[in-house]
């Protein structure tokens, strides 16, 4: 196995997941590939980790880390997301221009 | 390194394998107009990632991914999609901008900086077989990243009461 292999297919997902986000309307959405973006990065964290031979883990601690903030990003973003859709019933982004200039 | 030395180790046809199976899966995420497909498709993409964990000997990261984000997350989204009406049927229209190509070359463009900045990078270097048990994770987890671990566990709380404060019904309104 080579390093490059894990990057690449990271690369693409982080792409797939960028594609999400700009082009998807409704805000569960567009979180949903948020995930694929953060999953991209867990990647990548772990194969430079096996990669770089760290005696510390540096690697997959940080992908821990990034799991739990990703689980406390989606808890406080699906709250966001309820709130707006009971104040506006709805929950397409385009509609939100209340900091809009 | 030739592509035929690449794919005689058995490894990199599981790797091909896991790899077209994330890809696709998040493809359909991204497109599909179902919205709890969507979800679904997650979790296709989401395991394809652990399997690819435990390929790079991250056995703890990999059931974590399992146990957090296919147990936990995914039940979050579906709880979300449900209460705010997402489209769950067929139409579409609702779900996705009109404008998809500069989202597209955007994303393509992304894609082909990253792999070329990494392919110019790291070439063939070859990844070390090591597996890292849960055993010796948890003992660098507890010494050296005693204090971003508790940081974590501090940000997981104020996200807890976070997200009581902001869902829940205001009783004085």
């Amino acid at each position: 196995m080579i390093v490059n292999q894990f990057l690449v297919l990271a690369a693409l997902l982080f792409s797939i997941g960028i594609y999400g986000v700009l082009v998807r309307r409704n805000a569960v959405l567009v979180l949903l590939s948020v995930e694929l973006m953060l999953t991209a990065v867990n990647i990548n964290l772990v194969a430079f980790g096996a990669f770089l031979q760290d005696e510390l883990l540096a690697g997959q601690v940080f992908a821990l880390f990034v799991i739990a903030v990703a689980a406390a990003e989606v808890g406080i973003g699906l709250a966001i997301v309820v709130l707006i859709f009971r104040n506006r019933s709805s929950a397409n982004i385009d509609e939100l221009n209340l900091l809009k200039w | 390194m030739e592509f035929t030395d690449w794919i005689a180790d058995a490894r990199n046809i599981v790797f091909l394998v896991i790899g077209v199976a994330i890809i696709g899966s998040a493809i359909r995420v991204v497109t599909s107009p179902n919205v709890v497909h969507a979800a679904l498709m997650l979790v296709v993409a989401l395991g394809g990632s652990a399997g690819l964990f435990l390929m790079l000997g991250a056995e703890f990261v990999a059931w974590t991914v399992v146990l957090v984000y296919i147990g936990a997350v995914i039940v979050l989204f579906l709880f979300g999609i449900m209460i705010t009406r997402a489209p769950t049927g067929r139409d579409s229209v609702q779900l996705d901008h009109a404008r998809r190509w500069p989202a597209a070359l955007v994303a393509l463009a992304m894609f082909v900086t990253i792999a070329w900045a990494t392919t110019v990078s790291f070439g063939d270097a070859l990844i070390a077989d090591r597996v890292v048990r849960a055993e010796d994770l948890g003992a660098v987890l507890f010494s050296r990243y005693v204090i971003p671990f508790e940081v974590v566990s501090f940000v997981l709380l104020a996200a807890l009461i976070g997200g009581i404060v902001l869902a829940r019904q205001d009783p004085e309104r």
